[in-house]
């Protein structure tokens, strides 16, 4: 019996080993976690730590060194370029592992792998998007080429050198949270990661939402509300009539079975979101203190932590580039080297439209188009679930593309028994690592011509400036040549005649170099005068920074890099300048409370600036929408439409011209509301909400904005969800909710190239480094750091604080 | 009593070592081992595991947390949720640690009484 107490001691201990060793819900395996050798503990960094080492990497061709400076930007020397692409793949390994594997997992809908059957609708959305599709095929091209395929193998092999020898006590440690270990990378990865910036940049539209409102309100209708151009405009390239390489006819038909049609589709009740923009330009040497070029941009994305972005110098014999880049792909993204800089906005191109198939029966073999069935293509999406059964989608492809909504799946829209195939210009062979490797190496204007013909999705306004002082932009992408209002609604599939009928030269993409007035600037407005162009450009495009921005640099001169900044951090609301003289004008303080009057005066004297502090632009804000509102939803209501609304030029327009403009009255009473009786019931309502967020202390502009920014895996405690700044949607220092510029980079071309720039984040991704957040406090304040081309005999400056040796 | 502190002793040196080289669960071995080796009471046994282990991981854990300014912690300690609280945190992973140990060790001391039945009277 003496074993007894051996047997029962023992197997307690097993069961609290076992009990710790497994992972109970969404909690970690809390022995391995908490253990301070193996778990998270080891994950925190010593604040002081020395990131220098002597490292073996054995597929380097020749030693290199890497200085991290005082920020932990690496600054890279290697003996020759497939070195540094390898570097770059093993440095963004060392600091955002988590991040790189995370996105690319998101991309190709395998997020059910890593949190079970809650992420199947977004995984699902991905697959039939068809984004795995879409990445393969430009991986293709870039396998293809001989630069991008060298590029990005060695890229791919600097990863996986570092993740073959990451012990698992250093895994990062969202990994031990959430219980997986990271794949091998690979070149799909990186294609779909760019895929990824695509459906960001380019995959917006509201197809569904567009054609109900055409169907039950009328094209006549829908017309007035979403107008093709704003009254007032200032394009990118202010230019001349152009005759069109290709003549585009709208089908025959299209009045009748396009324009007019009554059919409506199913579309959801939340609301499309469009959030994304960003500002970029460049002034000539005539009109800057130094007489040399200034370059500024600043890319507005969803900000999140880590941050999209990563500062590095990349440089080895012959070559130098400095910049931001993406954790997942090679080169610089936005940046310069020692002759020039370059940068983007989304080009806000509508490039992604649907088509209504008819499929014979259910098993969507075949299909109706140009008069006869035609087969169909499948691919069997295999979607891993944790702690569930695999799902298998099998997704039709038709002439146009992936059969995204049927009855088998509606994403966020409403299961109607409808199939809608999805034609997006991302789904077609194209090479954008390219761009980004000779816009790296770019010496001059025509460098940077060649470049920027590689990128075809998504489409950007590509700007440019040389020390030689050329300045540029261009409109630049492969766009489908379309008839006017093609692809704003869902189109019929059955024959050719709706599909896109070619695409549009690239040499007539809309370009401008050394214009006359001394600067080009782009802020996702609409690339030309729509009447002069012979292409119709659809999208999304955004109108009062262009305004803003275009206003400063022609009545500036003797610019210096201090204006730059001050322009990139303007608070100034454009939309306010021009509407609240509107609201003012036509209320009638005689018939407000006190209450409502002390709001009314506040808004009154209010500077116009989205500060901080500002009371103002909180009253302004909600005042605006509740006008939107009261304006626009009876219309949007009886199209089922919620949150999705006109934009706010049409409105500001509108009621600048016309005080009966149509669309102050309410459709769903029986009297006729004036702008008056409208206004004053939506600034009444705003009163009683600015008099609740006061009571509650939010009636400041940054506190009631509430900038914040997010972990990937909506981690809160690994979030910065506290910060309070200015700016806004119409402001050029577009800090909004939880999109905003990321990255502002500033650089003056002199001879001695002279770059700031600060991102939302730090360079670390763990949580557990102080180099995870420190830039936010200074990025929210509106500081820039001095961007450091480190020369190769500058090893022995103060700023570098540690150095890593690469043999091989 | 001698013996009780030296159990203490090697199990932490023994479980550091084992941290280094083996999964999580090398305590329980380094626990089990040590009180098969020095024979105690299994009271005292099962005491100088728990402590041996969580005055280890205790050390480790503060140690680490100094050396990072709590930064990590208090973050981990607002997702488990211990309200954002390192010194919660740090007496928590102890515990967990020496409960493992200390049953380890408890196993050991009956394992060494199954193998020498004969052996002197066990004294603090």
């Amino acid at each position: 019996m003496k074993f007894v107490p051996f047997l029962i001691s023992s197997a307690i201990t097993l069961i609290i080993i076992f009990a710790l060793n497994t992972r109970w819900g969404p909690a970690p395996a809390m022995g391995e976690f908490l253990s301070p050798q193996h778990g998270f503990w080891q994950n925190a960094e010593p604040i002081d730590k020395d990131y220098g080492q002597d490292l073996q990497l054995p597929g380097l061709k020749e030693p290199a060194e890497i200085y991290l400076d005082d920020r932990l930007v690496p600054h890279v020397f290697a003996g020759n370029e497939q070195d540094v692409y390898y570097i770059q793949g093993y440095l963004h390994a060392k600091f955002r592992l988590w991040q790189m594997e995370f996105q690319t997992y998101a991309a190709a809908g395998r997020l059910s792998e890593l949190v079970g059957p809650k992420a199947l609708n977004y995984d699902r959305e991905k697959r039939r998007l068809g984004m795995v599709y879409a990445a393969e095929i430009a991986l293709a091209e870039m396998e293809k080429d001989p630069v991008t395929k060298s590029e990005t193998d060695a890229y791919t092999a600097g990863v996986n050198e570092y993740i073959s020898h990451l012990k698992e006590s250093e895994l990062p440690v969202e990994y031990k949270l959430l219980g997986y270990k990271p794949e091998k990378w690979n070149n799909l990865k990186t294609s779909l990661f760019l895929k990824f910036m695509s459906l960001d940049l380019a995959g917006y539209e509201k197809d569904f939402e567009n054609t109900n409102l055409r169907s039950i309100l009328g094209y006549k209708v829908y017309n007035k509300m979403f107008p093709i151009s704003p009254d007032s405009l200032e394009p990118i390239v202010p230019m001349d009539t152009i005759p069109p390489g290709i003549i585009v006819k709208a089908p025959k038909d299209s009045d009748s079975l396009y324009l007019q049609n009554t059919d409506t589709v199913s579309v959801s009740s939340t609301k499309p979101d469009r959030n994304n923009g960003s500002n970029n330009w460049a002034v000539s040497g005539k009109k800057t203190k130094s007489g040399a070029p200034i370059l500024c941009n600043d890319p507005h994305l969803g900000l999140n932590l880590p941050s999209l972005w990563f500062e590095m110098q990349l440089s080895c014999p012959g070559f130098n580039t400095y910049g931001a880049t993406f954790p997942g792909a090679p080169g610089v993204i936005i940046g310069f080297n020692d002759s020039c800089a370059f940068g983007f906005t989304d080009g806000m191109r509508d490039v992604r439209d649907y088509y209504e198939i008819k499929f014979k029966d259910e098993s969507k073999r075949e299909y109706w188009f140009n008069g006869k069935w035609v087969p169909s293509d499948f691919r069997m999406e295999h979607i891993i679930q944790k702690d569930a059964p695999e799902f298998i989608d099998t997704v039709a492809y038709t002439i146009f593309g992936p059969v995204m909504y049927d009855k088998s799946f509606s994403g966020s829209r409403k299961t109607n028994n409808k199939y809608y195939s999805v034609r997006w210009k991302a789904h077609d062979p194209s090479n954008e690592l390219e761009i980004f490797n000779k816009l790296n190496h770019a010496k001059n204007y025509a460098d940077y011509q060649d470049a920027i013909k590689y990128l075809h999705t998504p489409g950007q306004n590509v700007i440019f400036a040389s020390k030689n002082g050329d300045i540029a932009i261009t409109a630049q992408g492969e766009f489908p040549a379309k008839w006017k209002r093609q692809g704003d609604f869902v189109m019929p599939g059955t024959d050719s005649s709706y599909m896109w009928q070619g695409m549009i030269p690239q040499s007539e993409n809309p370009s401008m170099l050394n214009p006359e007035r001394g600067f080009v600037s782009s802020a996702n407005q609409l690339p030309v005068q729509p009447e002069t162009y012979g292409y119709y450009l659809g999208g999304d495009f955004l109108l009062y920074r262009g305004i803003t921005i275009n206003r400063y640099l022609s009545q500036w001169n003797n610019i210096g890099v201090e204006d730059m900044m001050k322009m990139q951090l303007d608070n100034y609301n454009p939309l306010a300048g021009m509407a609240r003289p509107v609201l003012i004008n036509n209320i009638d303080p005689s018939q407000l409370s006190a209450e409502e009057k002390k709001y009314y005066d506040l808004l009154d004297d209010w500077d116009l600036h989205n500060e901080a502090e500002s009371k103002g632009a909180t009253i302004f804000k909600i005042t605006w929408d509740s006008l939107k509102s009261i304006v626009w939803n009876d219309e949007l209501g009886k199209a089922g439409i919620q949150g999705y609304y006109p934009e706010e030029s049409t409105l500001l327009e509108g009621i600048l011209k016309d005080t009966a403009y149509e669309f102050l009255d309410n459709i769903n009473t029986p009297e006729r509301e004036t702008l008056k009786q409208d206004v004053l019931s939506a600034f009444k309502k705003a009163a009683a909400t600015c008099k609740m967020l006061e009571s509650e202390g939010k009636i400041t502009w940054g506190k009631f904005k509430h900038t914040h920014i997010e972990h990937l895996a909506r981690l809160d405690p690994f979030s910065r969800l506290d910060i309070e700044n200015g700016g806004g949607e119409f402001s050029l220092n577009a800090e909004k909710y939880d999109h905003g510029p990321g990255w502002r980079m500033i650089v003056q071309l002199t001879s001695n190239t002279e770059a700031y720039g600060i991102y939302a984040g730090g360079q670390s991704g763990n949580p557990g480094s102080p180099y995870y957040d420190n830039f936010i406090d200074n990025w929210a304040i509106g500081k820039y750091y001095n961007l450091w081309m480190m020369a190769r005999n500058e090893e022995t400056d103060k700023r570098v604080k540690a150095i890593i040796r690469l043999t091989n | 009593m001698l013996k009780y502190i030296l159990s203490i002793l090697v199990t932490a040196l023994l479980a550091f070592v084992a941290g280094l080289y083996m999964p999580w669960w090398g305590i329980a071995i380094a626990a089990f081992l040590v009180s098969a080796a020095i024979p105690q009471k299994p009271g005292f046994s099962f005491l100088s595991g728990f402590l041996g282990v969580f005055l280890l991981w205790e050390v480790l854990a503060w140690w680490i947390d100094n050396k990072n300014n709590g930064i990590l912690s208090q973050k981990i300690a607002s997702i488990l949720p211990l309200g954002g609280s390192s010194l919660l945190l740090i007496v928590i992973t102890s515990i967990v640690g020496a409960v493992v140990a200390g049953f380890a060790a408890l196993a050991g001391s009956y394992f060494r009484r199954l193998l020498f039945p004969l052996t002197p009277p066990e004294t603090v």
